[in-house]
């Protein structure tokens, strides 16, 4: 019960927040130079100005900015996210067209980085200062440092253009028409260097984290109680370091969901993806303005939620904390 | 008088004999396959009689054919069959091809391309409203002849000239009674042509899938299938060709840097073939309304501060040539090169600037300007910081303003903020549906790629609207020569650099590149060797 007000308390609380977002968004959205009848008229080769003037009045965007605003609100209200001029489809099918895949790349990402990155720092940590330990530090520092660009077009070199092993890009082979498992298998291929490439960076920050968390976590009085009960290395490690040394490490994760909706665009630039990250990035380019508003509003919900996922994950990690 | 234009219709397959003479075993084409072919953008629509663009009829050419393709020995009847002018030039008549059925089965007939052309290459197909303006019906006496009518005398050289692009009819039944905007087959397109539309993945791909119905007969076309795929990223899209995933990159698709790298290599064949009907001017553009800029003696400074052979080495790669004017020299009787340039000589561009009263200050610099580089990719912003240095050397400093597209079109032609701004403008065959709109005064504010730059001149509107009706094939180009001459005279806009674009072509792929519109037209010959 405590759980079900504590949830709607802080779903109440978003509305406000997710309100202010939008409205934000929209006008700094408004800000920048040209707008989507530009784009579309640019990516036509140009057109004559009557064409132009139907267009812009077709779209409303002949109207005030806060016409223009307040119509979006209305609709908004309802859920309608409206229509995407770019691409003559509803916003809605756009953005779960899209929504799909970069949930997997970034759910698979993050399970990569996140499951990886803490058994290598927690290794790291319990040989400090050994040949293992600088050797896993020495690629943590070189993952953290590499560009994703630069390590996506280095693996398509290595692994697609010389080895020949995974597709260079797309979610799946075009033209191959594969079905079941043939299907799931394509996929996967296809996510194997993206996945590598976005995690990577993820992963060296949870290793280093983790690390330095178990460090501390080692020195400290319990630790050493439990040590003095004569608790075995690994019931010491897993029950009574890791569980400790992970809270910081969960923080992080928290955040890093939202930020890996940023770095996945371009990674789905260069892996051609049909991602969110994209699509995002497509929209500004097009000033295609539901669309943008779309994912913004998406973004904001998936951030909300996160946060509050991790609260709830701290409760259980740590029982001394309590939600309020 | 006009004499009926008549071809000898070219039989199917003779273009294919073009080219190498010997037929060898593995010349034979193969039936069957799958070509993939790279896509740097996306216009989403696919209605080529809605929008006239090279990024649609990439793909809709397969599908939706138009009335008359172009190949290297001059016009092919494609559905139309034979066509001719009235003496007046008020009336142009076509005789359409029989026993032709759209892929959902009805028959192409007069009905399909009076309904295409009143309703959507007049009313709302860009660049073909200019051209239709004065069309005021199209008459079918029966179903297989259309008959335009027009308020004033439109030449056959140019009707023939701009239907490769603009002339492609949608079927009536269709559209009718639909808004031809909404409807939704302009992202399914339903044609006549050697391929059939199956599906569209915003974002990723689209397949077309053979037409076994197709007119030319049962043998073509060659292929089972093409499909285009979407990769943004130019460096991803030159590793997807060595990887052999996709089989041709056209329109510049991959960075200079892979177009040289991919021409040594022998799995491809790089170049500028079948683009003659798509060249294009690399600009500079000024704003007149700049009072240094509206004087003629800094436009020439400008022009003779640049050394265009240099930019076309080390920009262009060499796959390109010095510009002379609006009609660039792939452009038939309409081109001339006997025209006044301005050779590289940075000593006499400062002359001309001193002369001007354009005096180096305390910091050496005569004049500060602001360019906006259109960001049409990247031997696009190339040249823009080639312009920048080449004025540095004679005392003019340029700021680049980075934008990006809707910024650089509505900075340039609606706020008019710019001093300087280059890009690249297609021609498209013939001067009265393309060029001529960088010259010509009073487009309305806002519009794309027409002349913004506060030039006007009564004497070369005269000379563009004459040319434009003139039914004389003969006085029509010396008009044209006339424009061109006026157009290098006075410099409202440096035509700089007249370049083809360059496409990578998987040797996997044959009878490739052999028409001057090639990426556009219907690839019915193309096939695959593997």
């Amino acid at each position: 019960m405590a759980y079900l007000i504590y949830a709607l308390r802080r779903a109440l609380q978003a509305v406000p927040v997710i309100l202010m977002i939008m409205v934000g968004a929209f006008l700094l959205l408004k800000l920048a130079p040209g707008d989507t009848v530009d784009a579309l008229v640019g990516d036509m080769g140009g057109a004559d100005a009557q064409f132009i003037a139907r267009l812009r009045a077709e779209y409303g965007l002949d109207q005030p900015v806060w016409v223009q605003l307040w119509r979006y609100l209305a609709k908004m209200a309802q859920f309608d996210f409206g229509w995407s001029y770019v691409y003559e489809q509803p916003v809605a099918t756009v953005l779960l067209d899209r929504l799909g895949t970069t949930l997997m790349l970034m759910c698979a990402s993050l399970f990569f980085a996140f499951t990886i990155g803490i058994l290598l720092g927690a290794i790291a940590a319990r040989r400090a200062y050994s040949a293992t330990d600088n050797v896993i530090s020495t690629l943590g520092l070189i993952f953290y440092a590499t560009p994703s660009f630069f390590l996506s077009l280095m693996m398509i070199v290595i692994f697609s253009v010389k080895l020949g092993w995974l597709p260079v890009g797309g979610i799946r082979t075009i033209a191959a028409f594969h079905t079941g498992w043939d299907h799931v298998l394509d996929v996967a291929r296809h996510l194997v260097m993206p996945t590598a490439a976005l995690s990577l960076i993820y992963l060296a920050f949870y290793l280093r984290l983790m690390r330095a968390s178990v460090l501390e976590v080692a020195e400290l009085d319990y630790v050493r109680t439990a040590r003095a009960k004569g608790a075995g290395e690994t019931r010491l490690m897993v029950h009574h370091i890791m569980r400790n040394a992970l809270l910081p490490v969960v923080t992080l994760l928290g955040l890093q969901f939202s930020t890996l909706l940023g770095g996945s665009v371009v990674v789905e630039t260069i892996f051609s993806l049909p991602g969110l990250g994209q699509l995002a990035y497509q929209s500004v380019i097009q000033r295609d303005m539901n669309t943008l508003m779309g994912i913004i509003f998406l973004s904001s919900v998936v951030v909300i939620v996160v946060n509050f996922l991790t609260d709830l994950l701290y409760a259980r990690l740590d029982s001394r904390i309590e939600l309020a | 008088m006009i004499d009926r234009m008549m071809f000898a219709a070219v039989a199917a397959g003779a273009l294919m004999a073009t080219g190498t003479p010997v037929a060898a075993q593995d010349d034979e084409p193969k039936r069957g396959g799958t070509a993939i072919i790279h896509m740097v953008s996306e216009q989403r629509i696919l209605n080529p009689a809605l929008r006239a663009s090279t990024g649609v009829y990439e793909i809709s050419g397969k599908i939706v054919e138009p009335l008359i393709d172009k190949s290297y020995d001059g016009y092919e009847p494609v559905l139309a069959t034979d066509w001719s002018s009235s003496e007046d030039g008020l009336e142009i008549t076509f005789k359409l091809r029989e026993g032709v059925r759209w892929h959902d089965g009805e028959d192409f007939t007069c009905e399909d391309v009076s309904y295409s052309a009143m309703n959507l290459w007049k009313e709302l197909l860009n660049y073909s409203t200019t051209l239709q303006q004065y069309l005021e019906a199209v008459d079918c006496p029966d179903p297989h002849t259309a008959v335009f009518r027009y308020s004033q005398p439109m030449p056959l050289e140019l009707m023939l000239a701009a239907m490769p692009d603009l002339g492609h009819p949608v079927p009536a039944h269709i559209f009718e009674g639909t808004d031809p905007l909404q409807n939704e087959y302009n992202t399914a397109p339903i044609g006549t042509g050697p391929f059939k539309f199956a599906e569209y993945q915003r974002g990723q791909y689209v397949i077309a899938e053979r037409n076994d119905d197709y007119w030319r007969g049962e043998e073509y076309p060659y292929l089972d299938r093409v499909v285009w795929r979407f990769i943004t990223d130019r460096s991803a899209a030159a590793a997807a060709l060595e990887a052999g995933e996709i089989h041709e990159s056209g329109f510049i698709g991959v960075s200079m840097a892979d177009v040289e790298r991919l021409a040594d290599d022998p799995r491809f064949d790089v170049g500028p073939e079948g683009y003659e009907n798509n060249v294009a001017h690399s600009t500079i553009e000024f704003n007149h309304r700049n009072e240094a800029l509206a004087d003629l003696r800094v436009r020439q400074a400008i022009y003779h501060g640049l050394d265009i052979d240099y930019a076309i080495e080390t920009i262009m790669r060499g796959y390109a040539k010095p510009g002379r004017g609006p009609v660039p020299s792939t452009g038939g009787a309409n081109y001339t090169d006997d025209v006044p340039t301005y050779p590289y000589d940075p000593e006499k561009a400062k002359a001309l600037l001193d002369e001007a009263g354009y005096t180096p200050d305390a910091d050496g610099i005569r004049l500060r300007l602001r360019h906006r580089p259109a960001p049409w990719g990247e031997y696009t912003q190339l040249w823009a910081e080639y312009f920048a240095q080449a004025m540095a050397e004679i005392g003019i400093e340029v700021t680049l303003v980075q934008n990006d597209a809707p910024g650089f079109l509505s900075g340039v032609y609606r706020d008019h903020d710019f001093d300087t701004a280059n890009g690249w403008h297609q021609f498209r065959a013939d001067p009265a549906v393309s060029t001529m709109v960088w010259l010509r005064s009073g487009s309305p504010v806002g519009t794309p790629w027409t002349n913004q730059f506060g030039w006007q001149s009564p004497e070369m509107d005269q000379l563009i609207d004459a040319a434009a009706s003139e039914l004389d094939p003969a006085t029509r180009a010396e008009m044209y020569h006339q424009i061109q001459r006026r157009a290098m005279e006075e410099l409202p806009v440096i035509f700089a650099i007249e370049h083809p674009f360059i496409s990578v072509t998987s040797k996997k792929l044959r009878n490739h590149h052999n028409t001057p519109r090639w990426n556009s037209s219907s690839w019915y010959d193309l096939w695959l060797d593997e």
